[in-house]
């Protein structure tokens, strides 16, 4: 009788990464359906189309590269950097927003470097900078959330909108769109404002920005489930949040009519959702949890200061593609000790 | 990402007393109750028993016996000069049938030598001594000889001398009992602690004062709560202060030594160091027990608890399996396999080897056969994220993910910077991976390839060594060579300074030999006929005191060279016994008359007119031209060396 051979183990366990890509996905419904509610059937648009675009790039690129297709449609890598990317757009850009950015996410960040695994840059973040630069006026579009609209555009009026450009006849532009509070805080200070009197302005909410923290809860609430599944360790999340609450905490005391306070920083732009989704992705991240740590302050760090001094309202996708750049150092320098050493 | 994070211990009612813990590991699903559904049963003696010579680390064991000798049960068939090493012995008595190459029980696969004998069906027993209680008066020394002698060796599966392990190179003050048997599926450990908890506590006492130590640490995982409940009695029935029995929860692998004893007692081995570096020595369970056999009862390692189990085996159980014992008769005791059956594996599912068929034998370190049933499918390896899920679980606190890097792109030496050997291939990282990456496999071979390439560094630095000294020694008589030819160098230059000083009395004859020339020449203005030139030629023996003329000097010259040439070689010139014994110079003359004569001869003829005042005869001319020669060669010599 003749027995298979093999090296051991012998035995696995069940888990696939496909599985932990898909339970990101899932951890992503809450935010998704909040966001649908405030910002309209774009955000579900988007979506889709990013997605579509994601899973034909994906295959034609893995028929290029003579590698096979399904298990690279099946880990569903492709899918979170489109839904991500997605996420971070505003939801009445253009089509051809969503497709340009996930071309340059899953075409030149993720397999010109040769594919899952080996990209060193945070593949939808760098396919937000090719959009932020290359198209700034389209990415800076964002629409006023919903409880403040007289006419909220229905799925046929935002798909019309969306890949034609054209309104309602009832509907202007402006009528729809609105500064978002970082934004609107950024350049009112410029021109000489104090916060109090910003604070008073539509675009704030109870918290952070106006909707935005709502959305930002359902991604909490997503990432929470996340770190419960253990699909992604506590360091990133915390050593982030925490350092940007610190840094914004230090400079609102030395002066609270200029810097915002602490937690509209966390309750504004895409903080939450970074936090929890992106900088955690393992590819690009530190690997070591103290390396994770310091990886994770340092982007909570240049967000802050991106916010505060830089010439964007949100800083996030370029302090994730910064600290992308430290990640290999971080990992030299904080190698964990080894038993016995 | 830690999916498999420590659980809360799954046998909640057995309280846990570990201070410690080792970082990583897993909670897997055990599989133990498979094996432990049947009883405790002896393995019928099988016809033939088939030996491999090498069961242990250390010497390589030589047969004591030849084919067709008889043996007795535990006597000793094989043995080796190597103070590391265990001898083999008999299981059972019968005839040696064979001394040959056989496939072993072994991850390569390789033949190696085996003695098989076939069985009697006797069993007899050859004489035994037992030590019995007498251990404790005996020395330490006396006890680790009769340890070595019995043929022990760690049952934990590393099958390392026990004796060896019992000479500590520090002072011990903690014995451990590696009772934990953290692999899934097998159970020998916990039915022989059931069977034999008083057995083992008198083992330890045997161990305890062969060491000197003052302290035993029994460690168990909280899954064997039978085994756990007989030690608890065997220690009431014969209390003992120094023993304590510690339970830990139940993770993989804290049966490992270093893990275990950071679990109980808070010390780390260190890298590349042994557990005596921390005052401990770790021994299985099973080897306590056979320490005890051998003590109490003489016997020697010949027989061990095997776990037949897995979903292939028809029904589970433990057995006591003589050494040597092929498998196939295992798996039929156990009831056969079952259909579709996958691997045969030796050992657990987590560090176990496979085997590819069943007609091997069971060996000292064979703790368990365990038959998988078939895969439904293999799943496809993708690329690593760096998840992670594989350093939050790895127990030597690696980063599996980045020694994946260095293993797949050849960073030997970052490999070794991340600590690649101190991975101890428990197989956590594999089990957890989520891209099904075999790492331990990557990393298997990356160390091997390291220890390759760091042994064939070692051999061209030693092959460069030898080619350096090898230099060094030619040089060295190189130079001595030179300095004798030098020394010699030395002495020539020395005589020839010497000649040079004979040349200069020889410059002074040349110049009373111009002196006479020029006296000559003035005499020869005036009208007197000279004396025949040839006349000293005609005349060669009779050795004229003072050769007067350059033409004398000439002929004079060549005698001495004839006579320096016939004395270099006499031996070219065997006529000695010629009639006319002349020798070279005699004959050089007489040539030279000869040809004067000739000379003068043939003038005379062409010149036949008798005159006074004719020109010279031939021999004058000779003589002339001589002189000649002579006045060129001194003015020469003038030019020369002064």
């Amino acid at each position: 009788m003749h027995f298979q051979s093999a090296m051991s183990p012998h035995t696995r366990s069940a888990a696939h990464t496909g599985t932990l890509m898909k339970n990101v996905l899932y951890a992503l419904v809450p935010g998704v359906l909040i966001s649908t509610e405030l910002f309209g059937w774009g955000v579900l648009i988007n979506l889709a189309i990013a997605c579509v675009t994601a899973i034909v790039a994906e295959a034609v690129v893995m028929k290029l590269r003579r590698r096979p297709v399904a298990p690279a449609l099946l880990d569903y890598s492709a899918l979170v950097t489109a839904c991500l990317l997605a996420l971070s757009l505003p939801p009445i850009a253009p089509w051809w927003i969503p497709v340009i950015g996930v071309l340059s996410a899953i075409l030149v960040a993720k397999h010109l470097y040769g594919g899952l695994g080996h990209n060193p840059f945070n593949p939808a973040m760098v396919g937000y900078v090719v959009l932020l630069i290359s198209f700034p006026r389209e990415l800076s579009q964002w629409p006023a959330p919903g409880d403040m609209l007289t006419h909220t555009l229905s799925v046929t009026e935002t798909v019309r909108f969306l890949f034609t450009g054209i309104l309602p006849e009832t509907v202007r532009l402006d009528g729809i769109t609105m500064a978002t509070a970082l934004d609107y805080t950024k350049t009112q200070l410029r021109l000489g404002d104090d916060l109090a009197t910003l604070a008073s302005h539509d675009s704030y909410g109870w918290l952070g920005a106006r909707g935005w923290e709502w959305v930002s809860l359902g991604y909490l609430l997503g990432g929470l489930w996340l770190l419960y599944k253990r699909v992604i360790s506590w360091h990133i999340p915390v050593a982030f949040l925490g350092s940007l609450l610190l840094v914004a905490s230090l400079f609102a005391l030395i002066d609270s009519t200029y810097f915002s306070p602490p937690l509209f920083h966390l309750a504004s732009g895409g903080v939450i959702l970074a936090a929890f989704f992106i900088a955690t992705d393992p590819v690009t991240a530190s690997t070591s949890p103290v390396g994770r740590l310091i990886y994770a302050a340092g982007i909570g760090v240049l967000v802050y200061v991106i916010r505060a001094w830089g010439g964007y309202p949100d800083g996030i996708a370029f302090a994730v593609l910064i600290m992308n750049l430290a990640a290999p150092t971080i990992d030299h320098f904080y190698q964990p000790r080894t038993f016995g050493h | 990402m830690n999916f498999f994070r420590r659980r809360k211990s799954l046998n909640t009612q057995i309280a846990h007393d570990t201070a410690w813990s080792f970082h990583g590991g897993l909670v897997l699903p055990d599989h133990k109750a498979l094996s432990k559904q049947h009883p405790l049963k002896k393995a019928a003696l099988p016809p033939q028993l088939v030996i491999p010579l090498q069961q242990q680390a250390g010497g390589v064991n030589t047969p004591l016996v030849e084919v067709g000798d008889t043996v007795l049960k535990g006597q000793k068939i094989a043995d080796s000069k190597n103070p590391v090493g265990a001898p083999i012995h008999a299981p059972s008595s019968g005839k040696i049938v064979a001394i040959d190459e056989r496939t072993i029980p072994h991850p390569s696969g390789l033949p190696a030598a085996c003695i098989t004998l076939a069985t009697d069906g006797k069993d007899t027993w050859a004489d035994r001594a037992p030590i019995g209680n007498r251990y404790s008066e005996l020395p330490a020394e006396t006890l680790r000889q009769a340890i070595r002698e019995g043929g022990i060796v760690g049952l934990g599966g590393a099958a390392f001398p026990t004796a060896t392990k019992l000479t500590p190179t520090h002072p011990i003050d903690t014995l451990i009992i590696n009772a934990i048997e953290c692999e899934p599926y097998i159970t020998c450990d916990d039915i022989l602690t059931q069977h034999f908890a008083n057995e083992i506590i008198r083992g330890i006492d045997i161990l305890l004062r062969l060491l000197g130590a003052p302290h035993c640490i029994i460690g168990i995982e909280d899954n064997k709560p039978d085994a756990i409940t007989s030690l608890q009695h065997a220690l009431k029935a014969k209390p003992d202060d120094r023993i304590k029995l510690t339970v830990v929860p139940t993770r993989y692998p804290s049966g490992s030594e270093k893990q275990l004893i950071k679990l109980l007692t808070g010390r780390e081995v260190p890298s590349g160091g042994l557990p005596a570096n921390v005052g401990v020595v770790c021994q299985n369970i099973g080897t306590v027990y056979a320490i005890h056999q051998l003590v109490m009862q003489g016997n020697p390692l010949i027989s061990r608890l095997v776990t037949i189990t897995g979903e292939g085996v028809r029904n589970p159980a433990n057995l006591e399996v003589l050494i040597g014992t092929p498998i196939h008769q295992l798996i039929e005791a156990c009831g056969g396999y079952q259909e579709n059956t996958g691997q045969l594996i030796m050992g657990g599912p987590m560090m176990g080897f496979t085997l590819e068929h069943d007609q091997l034998p069971i060996v000292k370190a064979s703790n368990c056969i365990l038959v998988t049933p078939k895969t439904p499918e293999i799943k496809q390896e993708i690329p690593c994220i760096r998840c992670g899920a594989c350093e939050a679980v790895c127990p030597a606190q690696l980063q599996p993910q980045q020694l994946l890097w260095y293993s797949r792109s050849g960073e030997h030496e970052k490999a070794k910077k991340h600590n690649l050997f101190d991975c101890i291939e428990c197989g956590c990282c594999d089990y957890v991976c989520p891209s099904h990456i075999p790492l331990v496999q990557h990393y298997r071979y990356t160390k091997s390839e390291i220890k390759t390439r760091e042994q064939e560094m070692a051999a061209a630095e030693i092959a460069k060594q030898r080619f350096e000294s090898k230099t060094k020694r030619e040089e060295a008589l190189a130079q001595e060579k030179e300095d004798r030819l030098a020394k010699k160098r030395q002495q020539l230059e020395k005589k020839t300074k010497e000649q040079h000083t004979d040349g200069g009395t020889k410059q002074d004859a040349i110049q009373a030999a111009l002196a006479r020339v020029k006296k000559k020449k003035d005499a020869q203005d005036a009208p007197k006929v000279t004396e025949p030139a040839s006349e000293p030629a005609t005349n060669p023996t009779d050795d004229t005191p003072t050769p007067q003329t350059a033409a004398e000097r000439a002929a004079a010259a060549a005698k001495r060279r004839a006579e320096k040439k016939a004395q270099q070689s006499p031996a070219t010139n065997p006529t000695d016994d010629a009639p006319a014994p002349k020798t070279a110079a005699e004959r050089a003359a007489a040539a030279a008359k000869r040809r004067a004569e000739k000379k003068a001869q043939q003038s005379a003829s062409t010149n036949p007119t008798d005159d006074a005042l004719a020109p010279k005869t031939a021999a004058e001319r000779a003589a002339a031209a001589a002189k000649r020669r002579a006045e060129k060669r001194q003015s020469s010599a003038h030019r020369g060396p002064s």
